[in-house]
């Protein structure tokens, strides 16, 4: 039985369409995918599924939940209608929780402004009902404050908040985007026990393919704000009819071929690195904690080599990094780039610093917005004795622009005139004009959409066949590593657990944390023609 | 909690400390000898040492910042050179002027710009939110002084509601005493108000655009209930540090309103101090008020804790 059904829902905001024509049905205790790249309009679905589109857009067509059209309701009865028989879930639980209530409070909250009972009873129920999602009272009460959880338990209080008086639908907005895999696994199978076990149609939307294969019953694939294409998970794998539906697949299960890497010749040697921080006092005058962020981290990177570095959130990947960008002191060991330390005598060597540079995650953040491309890219340039000037200077810029596949005119741009994609490329300019020997990249393509993942990781090849590129390449996302590295490192709780050649530890992982972290990965369905794997 | 508040507590008499001795030793680097200045030009040598011996100033610096300290914590804030009576009398007489309008003008601030702010915000963008904020556009670009001159001019010389100036002092009743700070804690008030409504606003408006606000829409909160139950309490963190600024400014900053309503209050007591030289008044007063915006300090930190739980776990 069709519990929401969503006919020709177009959605304008301030004059501009985002939605065409959108049309979709979730039954009761199905599972629903709707995936796409960014600015595909799956956000904007379910946000007017929930009639919390943002202020000035105008909706039309029908969202019909059990029979009742909810464009046409009021927004005192999509009040009555939100929390009680449609739940949402928010791609980030860091944020999704007002920090200065305790979680029994917000969940709550929930069950009293649609049921009007007391504070007791409602408490009683958020007790169950957090109890359910996994955070039982005795190891979580209620009176703990979002900050005191993580970001998987945070997101199980959402969760918990969603589903608290068992709506019909629940509605998930990349629910596990922001979880390492680990997490995401559980999540996931939370997800599907509820919707399973309350009969809630669950519609989830999410840009990862190998997760929508994982959980859906159904999928509908929107592009450009339209849907492209809809139907039963595994019946849509087989024949993917759209074009767009196979070049999404295309580039999640992209792989690229890296050229072979030269004999090894160590380039950067890190030996029994140690990285500690104290912690604030528990007591007045008590001692101070002290955690290893790293702890006795030992490997070398050979010049040419393309070096992964796995691991999840606070394994001490980024502290290492930094360390090893000669950003902070470590407490013992000894960081070297081509036999020199990158921190001697209490500061950081730049002699040293200059031969390394650093992409990083996020292509919005990292850039400085009043600049142009050309000074952007040169940046690196201040650290040299003798920065190139004139004819000189702009040649190396149009070499670095062409290299990552731009053109030399851009260099007069400013860096809000390109999109995610290019911004990275403009990153990796970056990083590459005074030919460093070492480039690290920071989760370069976490934040982007599949198929720009996809040409950027084709630009990082193509630039190993054309120079002797060695980068140390650090994500959470095991399929990217495996695709574009030579050897990979599997980092827990500071330590490096397993290193070897990726084919390898991937293959044939040895220690349990690789093998939990492998296993929790969601895969893509075997289908002929397109080879992947995780 | 009682963590958080037992550091706050020893932060604040560190800065206690510290503070005593920087108001110590500038007022020590002040030109001029006070004795001297006392007595006249034409004293003579052996009665200016006299009266040094007799003033303590004969003693070494430490000795004198440890009676001037000691002295203090017991409630004796020495002899007024000019006047001859105790600090600690003249500035108990002023002090009951200057707190009770410091005090009022704070809680009209709040009063003001409170419903002022969450009026605002709740209709950003409207006729309502372009109303306030072209209202205290005006509060914040105008004097305060200018605000207690037109005071006058329409309630004390046309209604004859109140009178211009003076205090009567709390013996004749209190309700004459309040009658007379209500026109200078209005004037003090009102420019403070709409700064504090302007941050209020604003800051309430951030917490809306949080990813919170959108998870408590999703409950099923109305836009106002989501504002009241969760927006306003994450809101108060600026808010509360900018009172905080404002009680400082109100019981030190008085000293111009204190001046147009002829006001006893401890704003002219320093000013009259400074220029007679009366460099025990002046060390006194300053260690006073620094000992208020200190406490003030205290209390807006202990209230931040009570706000927001964060804070009591971290430093």
């Amino acid at each position: 039985m069709t519990l929401l059904a969503v006919q020709g829902l177009n959605v304008s905001i301030r004059a501009v369409q985002i939605l065409h024509e959108v049309t979709l049905e979730v039954a009761a205790g199905e599972v629903v995918a709707i995936t796409g790249e960014s600015g595909s309009g799956k956000s904007m679905t379910a946000l007017a599924v929930m009639g919390l589109l943002p202020d000035r857009s105008m909706a039309t067509g029908r969202v019909v939940l059990d029979g009742a059209d909810l464009l046409a309701l009021s927004e005192a009865q999509m009040c009555s209608i939100r929390g009680r028989d449609i739940g949402m879930v928010f791609q980030e639980p860091m944020t999704a929780l007002n920090p200065v209530q305790t979680i029994g409070a917000q969940v709550a909250e929930t069950i009293r402004i649609h049921e009007g009972i007391g504070k007791a009873q409602a408490w009683t129920r958020a007790r169950d009902m957090l109890a359910r999602v996994g955070l039982p009272e005795a190891r979580f009460p209620l009176t703990r404050y979002p900050h005191e959880l993580s970001g998987g338990q945070r997101q199980r209080v959402v969760i918990a908040m969603a589903i608290a008086l068992r709506p019909k639908l629940l509605i998930a907005d990349e629910p596990t985007t922001a979880l390492d895999v680990t997490t995401q696994a559980h999540i996931l199978d939370l997800l599907r026990d509820l919707a399973s076990e309350f009969g809630m149609g669950l519609l989830m939307i999410t840009h990862d393919l190998a997760v929508v294969a994982q959980m859906a019953d159904r999928i509908v694939v929107m592009q450009k704000g339209r849907v492209a294409e809809t139907g039963p998970t595994a019946q849509l794998f087989a024949a993917m009819k759209h074009p767009y539906t196979r070049a999404l697949f295309a580039a999640s299960a992209h792989r690229v071929n890296l050229p072979p890497a030269p004999a090894p010749v160590p380039l950067l040697q890190v030996r029994g690195v140690t990285r500690t921080y104290r912690q604030p006092r528990r007591s007045l005058f008590g001692p101070r904690a002290v955690v290893d962020a790293v702890a006795d981290v030992s490997f070398t990177l050979h010049k040419g080599e393309r070096l992964g570095l796995v691991g999840e959130s606070g394994c001490g990947k980024s502290t290492l990094t930094r360390a090893i960008l000669g950003l902070e002191d470590v407490q013992a060991g000894e960081i070297t780039l081509n036999g020199a330390p990158v921190w001697s005598a209490n500061r950081s060597n730049l002699a040293v610093r200059r031969q390394m540079q650093v992409v990083f995650q996020d292509p919005y953040g990292s850039f400085n917005p009043r600049h142009r491309v050309s000074r952007l890219i040169t940046e690196p340039f201040h650290l040299l004795p003798h920065p190139p000037q004139g004819e000189v200077r702009d040649a190396a810029i149009a070499r670095a622009l062409t290299d990552v596949g731009l053109s030399p005119d851009d260099a007069h741009k400013y860096i809000h005139e390109f999109s995610g994609g290019q911004r990275q490329r403009i990153a990796i300019a970056r990083a590459l004009i005074n030919d460093p020997d070492l480039i690290v990249f920071d989760e370069a393509v976490s934040a982007l959409d599949v198929s720009v993942r996809a040409q950027v990781l084709d630009l990082l090849a193509d630039l190993c066949r054309k120079r002797p590129l060695s980068y140390l390449f650090i994500s959470h996302d095991l399929h990217v590593v495996h695709s574009v590295t030579d050897r990979v490192m599997v980092m827990q709780a500071g330590r490096i657990v397993e290193q070897g050649v990726t084919e390898e530890v991937f293959g044939n992982p040895q220690h349990a944390y690789t093998k939990t972290l492998l296993a929790a990965a969601p895969r893509l369905p075997e289908i002929g023609g397109i080879s992947h794997v995780t | 909690m009682i963590r958080y508040t037992a550091t706050r507590l020893i932060s604040l008499c560190i800065s206690l400390i510290v503070a005593s001795l920087v108001i110590f030793t500038v007022v020590e680097v002040f030109p001029g000898d006070p004795a001297a200045y006392m007595l006249g030009v034409n004293a003579q040598p052996d009665t200016v040492a006299a009266l040094r011996a007799e003033l303590g100033l004969d003693m070494s610096r430490p000795a004198r910042y440890l009676a001037w300290v000691s002295g203090m914590v017991q409630g004796d804030f020495g002899q007024s050179y000019t006047y001859r009576t105790p600090v600690s009398q003249m500035i108990m007489d002023r002090i009951w002027v200057s707190l009770p309008l410091a005090l009022f003008a704070l809680v009209l601030t709040v009063l003001i710009a409170f419903p002022a702010g969450i009026y605002a915000a709740s209709r950003r963008g409207g006729a309502g939110d372009i109303g306030v904020m072209g209202a205290t556009q005006l509060g914040v670009a105008i004097p305060n002084f200018w605000f207690a001159m037109i005071l006058v001019l329409i309630f004390a010389i046309h209604l004859r509601w109140f009178s211009a100036g003076g205090f009567p002092g709390w013996d004749k009743g209190l309700w004459p005493g309040i009658k007379a700070l209500i026109l200078p804690a209005v004037a003090l008030a009102l420019p403070q108000a709409a700064i504090l409504s302007r941050v209020m606003r604003s800051s309430l408006l951030d917490m809306l655009g949080e990813d919170f606000i959108r998870t408590a829409r999703a409950k099923g909160l109305s836009r106002r209930q989501a504002l009241w139950r969760h927006a306003l309490r994450n809101a108060m963190i600026p808010v509360l540090t900018i009172i905080g600024l404002q009680f400082s400014f109100l019981l030190a900053g008085g000293i111009v309103i204190e001046q147009v309503f002829f006001l006893p209050g401890l704003g002219r007591l320093i000013f009259q101090a400074i220029s007679a030289r009366d460099l025990i008044v002046v060390e006194s007063v300053v260690m006073l008020l620094v000992f208020l915006v200190i406490v003030v300090n205290f209390a807006v930190d202990i209230a931040y804790a009570a706000v927001d739980p964060r804070l009591r776990v971290r430093r």
